[in-house]
C-alpha cells in the first residue's frame, strides 16, 4: 500500500503531462493542416539550408 | 525567423503585409513545393506557406504588391486562387478548438478518476477508500468546472428565455452529481459518482465537437470554392491614366474598361464599343445579349466580344445585385425558425426526467426513507437518464453521413440541412447552370478533320474568350494535340489569326451573325467552318430528376430564361417548366408551394436564383454557382453532373433513419436503466457500465452509414 503514495502522483503527473502537450501542440496550430503534415514528408529538400 | 534570407535580406526592415488566398486546386506533395518555392521567385513576395487541408496559400509580401498581381503569380504556377477576405481567413475554427480543449479536459479527468474508481469498485475500505474519493474529487470538480461551461452557458440561456434544451437536464444532472457525491466523500459514504460526471461530459462533448467540426469543414471547402463576382475594375482618371480599383471603392462616374471575358463590378452606361453580355448570372437568360452606346448593364455581368468603356452609374449597396442581396436576407429568416431534431426531443425527454426523479423522491420520503436515502435515489435517477446516447445519436450519425457525403462530392454544411434535406416532398430546379452546365459547349465538332482540329485547338488556346475555352476543353478532352503556329495574333472583337506552315489560319466571328453561338474557322482560302456552340444539359440530368420523382420529390423548373431557351429542356426532362421569372416571381411561387404544406427543395445557382434558394425549405447549389447562390444554399456538389442531389437526398433518409435507430436505442437503455434507478438499485458502476455501453451501441450504429453514399 505504501506504492500507492508514489504510484498516484506519477500516475497523475503522467497524465497532466500529456494534457499540458496537447494544449501546447494545439496553441502552436500543430493541428491546423493535417493533411498538409502528412503530404510535406514526401518533399525533397532541393538545397539544404 | 532568423533563416537567413539572402535575396531578400536588405528589404527585411519594410514591414511585409500577409495575404491569404483560396486555391481549391492543390492536392499533393507536389503542388504545396511548386507554390512554396515557386511563389518567392516573384518580385515582392517573400515567402508563401501552404495549409493544404484547408486549400489556402498564406503569402508575405511587400505591401505594394496587389491582389491581382500575386493572383496572376499564382497562376503562373497552374493554379486556379481568389483572394480570401480577413474574416474568412481566421475566424473559422475557434469554436471547434475551445470545444477540444474541453474535451481533452474532459478525457484526462475521465481516465484518471475512472481508474480510482475501479479501486474503489474493487474493494478498497476505510481509508483508502476514502482517500480515493478526495482524490476523485479534485480531480473532478476543476475539470468540470471548465469543460462543463459550453453546456451552462447554454443551458443558462435557454431557462431565462424560459424554455428547455437537452443541456437543462445535462447540467442538472453533472452539477447535482457532483454535488451529491463531495457530500458522500466528506461524510465518509460508500458511493460517488464523479467518474459518471466526468465521463458523461466527456462524450457529450465528443458530440458537440464532432458537430462542429462538421461545420468548419464544409464551411472551409464552401469558401474554398467562393467566387468573387466582380473583386474590382480598371478605372481611368481624367487624364487618361488607368488604375486598379477595388469593387467597394468605386464610385458613380468613374469610367471602367471591361475586358473580353470580365465580369462587371459595378452598374454604369456604356460609352463606346459594342459587345455582346452574359446575364444568365443575373436573369438565367443564356443567349448573350447585344450591347452598344448608351445601354445600361448590370454588375455580375459578363463582357463576351469586345472590350467596351462603361461609366458608372451605381455602385456598391445600390447595383441590383444589393437588391437581390437584401430580399434574400428576408427570405431566410424563415429557415432560423427550424429547430433540430435533437431538440425536438428534448423538449419531451426533460420534463419526463425530471418528473421522474421529484416522483421517486417524493415516492421514497413516503415510503420512509428518508431524506438522505430518497435524496440518493432521486439523483441516481437524474445521473442514468442523462441523455448521454441521446447526444451523441444524432451528431454521429450526421458527421458519418456528411463525411461519406463528401466523397461522393457534396458539401452539406451542417447537420440541420441534412435533416431538412430527408424531409424535402418536391424538388424545384433552375435551368440555366443547373439544369445545364451554364457555360456553351461545342455542338458540331464532328464536321471537323483532324487536321483542322489541331489547328482550331492551337488558335482556341492562345485566346481568353469564353468560346475559345470551350473549345479547347473539349478538343483537348477528345485527345488532340495542337497544330504549331506562328505569328500569332488576337484582334479583340474579331478573333484570333496565325500562319500554319503556308496557309493563314483565323478563328473567329462569324461574317454573317447567326441566331446562336457560333465562331468560325478559317484555314488557307477554304471557306469557312461554322462552329456552333450552346449551353448543354448536365450529365446525368434525367437520371437524377428520375430518381429524385421516385423518392417521392417531384420536379419542377422556374427559369428566369425565355419561354423559347426553357421549352426544349422541359420536354427533354418531362417536368412542367414556368420561364421568364423574375427573383421575386421564383421567391413567391416558392411561397406559394410552402403554403401549400410542400417542403420544397430548391435547386439553383445564380444570384437570381439567391431568394429562391434562401426561402426553399432546404437547397442545393453547383460548385460552379455564382458565391450568393453558393451562400445561401445548405449543400453544395461537385463536378458536372446532377446526380449527387439524388444521393444527397437518399443519404439524408437514411442518416435520419438510423438517427431513429439511435434514438430507439438511448430509450430503451432508459426502460431498462430507469426502473433500476427507481428502486435504488443502482450503484456507480452499474451506472458508469450503462452509460458507456450505451454510448458505443450508438456509436456503433452511426458507423453504418460510413458508405452510404455508394449503395445504389
Amino acid at each position: 500500500m505504501n506504492g500507492l503514495v508514489f504510484l498516484i502522483p506519477v500516475a497523475l503527473l503522467l497524465g497532466l503531462g500529456g494534457l499540458a502537450a496537447f494544449f501546447w501542440s494545439l496553441r502552436t496550430g500543430q493541428f491546423d493542416d493535417l493533411d498538409g503534415a502528412a503530404a510535406r514528408i514526401l518533399i525533397e529538400d532541393e538545397d539544404a539550408d | 525567423m532568423n533563416a537567413p534570407l539572402p535575396a531578400q535580406g536588405l528589404l527585411a526592415a519594410t514591414p511585409l503585409a500577409e495575404t491569404s488566398f483560396s486555391v481549391p486546386g492543390m492536392r499533393c506533395a507536389g503542388c504545396i513545393s511548386k507554390l512554396e518555392t515557386g511563389l518567392p521567385r516573384t518580385e515582392g513576395i517573400v515567402s508563401a506557406r501552404v495549409n493544404l487541408t484547408a486549400k489556402r496559400v498564406a503569402i508575405a509580401h511587400l505591401p505594394a504588391l496587389t491582389p491581382p498581381e500575386m493572383q496572376a503569380a499564382i497562376a503562373g504556377l497552374g493554379f486556379e486562387a481568389q483572394p480570401l477576405g480577413q474574416a474568412l481567413a481566421s475566424d473559422a475554427a475557434d469554436d471547434s478548438r475551445e470545444l477540444l480543449r474541453a474535451m481533452a479536459v474532459a478525457g484526462f479527468a475521465a481516465m484518471n478518476v475512472m481508474l480510482l474508481s475501479v479501486s474503489v469498485w474493487s474493494g478498497a475500505t476505510g481509508a483508502t477508500r476514502e482517500l480515493f474519493h478526495w482524490l476523485s474529487a479534485m480531480i473532478a470538480l476543476p475539470a468540470v468546472a471548465y469543460a462543463g461551461r459550453p453546456f451552462f452557458k447554454s443551458a443558462w440561456a435557454a431557462l431565462r428565455s424560459g424554455h428547455t434544451n437537452m443541456d437543462v437536464p445535462i447540467s442538472i444532472g453533472v452539477t447535482l452529481a457532483c454535488a451529491l457525491s463531495l457530500y458522500e466523500t466528506v461524510t465518509g459514504g460508500a458511493h460517488a459518482y464523479f467518474d459518471s460526471a466526468v465521463m458523461l461530459l466527456f462524450f457529450l462533448l465528443t458530440g458537440r465537437w464532432l458537430d462542429s467540426v462538421m461545420r468548419d469543414r464544409a464551411r472551409d471547402g464552401v469558401s474554398a470554392l467562393l467566387r468573387n463576382t466582380a473583386p474590382g475594375a480598371l478605372v481611368s482618371d481624367a487624364e487618361g491614366r488607368t488604375y486598379w480599383c477595388a469593387a467597394a471603392a468605386l464610385q458613380p462616374g468613374m469610367v471602367m474598361h471591361v475586358a473580353t471575358g470580365e465580369r462587371l463590378a459595378a452598374d454604369g452606361v456604356v460609352l463606346d464599343g459594342a459587345s455582346q453580355f452574359d446575364r444568365s448570372l443575373l436573369t438565367g437568360e443564356s443567349v448573350p445579349v447585344p450591347v452598344a452606346l448608351g445601354a445600361l448593364v448590370h454588375a455580375g455581368t459578363l463582357n463576351l466580344t469586345a472590350p467596351v468603356r462603361v461609366q458608372v452609374t451605381a455602385a456598391g449597396a445600390d447595383t441590383a445585385i444589393a437588391d437581390i442581396a437584401r430580399l434574400m436576407e428576408q427570405a431566410g429568416q424563415s429557415k432560423s425558425r427550424y429547430v433540430r431534431i435533437a431538440d425536438r426531443a428534448a423538449r419531451l425527454y426533460a420534463p419526463a426526467v425530471h418528473t421522474l426523479a421529484l416522483l421517486s423522491l417524493v415516492g421514497w420520503m413516503i415510503a420512509g426513507a428518508g431524506w438522505h436515502g430518497s435524496l440518493l435515489i432521486a439523483i441516481s435517477v437524474l445521473i442514468i437518464t442523462c441523455p448521454c446516447a441521446l447526444g451523441l445519436a444524432v451528431p454521429v450519425a450526421q458527421i458519418v453521413a456528411a463525411g461519406a457525403l463528401m466523397r461522393a462530392g457534396v458539401l452539406v454544411k451542417d447537420g440541420s440541412a441534412l435533416e431538412r434535406l430527408a424531409d424535402a416532398d418536391a424538388a424545384v430546379f433552375d435551368k440555366t447552370g443547373t439544369l445545364t452546365l451554364g457555360r456553351p459547349e461545342p455542338l458540331n465538332l464532328d464536321v471537323l478533320t483532324p487536321a483542322q482540329k489541331s489547328v482550331a485547338l492551337a488558335l482556341a488556346q492562345s485566346s481568353r474568350h469564353p468560346l475559345s475555352e470551350a473549345l479547347r476543353r473539349s478538343l483537348i478532352a477528345s485527345g488532340i494535340t495542337p497544330a504549331t503556329l506562328t505569328d500569332i495574333t488576337e484582334t479583340p472583337g474579331t478573333g484570333v489569326s496565325a500562319r500554319c506552315g503556308d496557309a493563314n489560319v483565323a478563328l473567329g466571328r462569324p461574317e454573317t451573325i447567326a441566331a446562336g453561338l457560333a465562331c468560325a474557322l478559317t484555314i488557307g482560302d477554304a471557306p469557312p467552318v461554322m462552329l456552333d456552340f450552346a449551353d448543354a444539359m448536365r450529365p446525368a440530368a434525367a437520371a437524377a430528376v428520375a430518381q429524385l420523382a421516385a423518392l417521392g420529390l417531384p420536379g419542377s423548373i422556374l427559369s428566369g430564361d425565355s419561354v423559347t431557351g426553357v421549352a426544349p429542356v422541359a420536354a427533354e426532362l418531362g417536368l412542367p417548366a414556368q420561364a421568364a421569372m423574375l427573383p421575386q416571381d421564383k421567391l413567391e411561387a416558392i411561397a406559394a408551394l410552402t403554403a401549400n404544406g410542400a417542403k420544397v427543395l430548391m435547386v439553383g445557382d445564380g444570384l437570381n436564383d439567391g431568394p429562391a434558394l434562401a426561402a426553399g425549405y432546404v437547397s442545393m447549389a453547383p460548385a460552379s454557382a455564382s458565391d450568393a447562390g453558393q451562400n445561401a444554399a445548405d449543400a453544395v456538389f461537385l463536378g458536372d453532373s446532377l446526380l449527387p442531389v439524388a444521393t444527397a437526398v437518399r443519404v439524408a433518409r437514411a442518416t435520419q433513419r438510423i438517427v431513429r435507430q439511435n434514438f430507439a436505442l438511448a430509450i430503451g437503455y432508459n426502460v431498462i436503466a430507469v426502473p433500476l434507478a427507481i428502486a435504488g438499485l443502482v450503484t456507480p458502476l452499474i451506472a458508469a457500465l450503462a452509460m458507456s455501453g450505451s454510448s458505443l451501441l450508438v456509436i456503433g450504429n452511426a458507423l453504418r452509414l460510413r458508405n452510404a453514399a455508394n449503395a445504389k
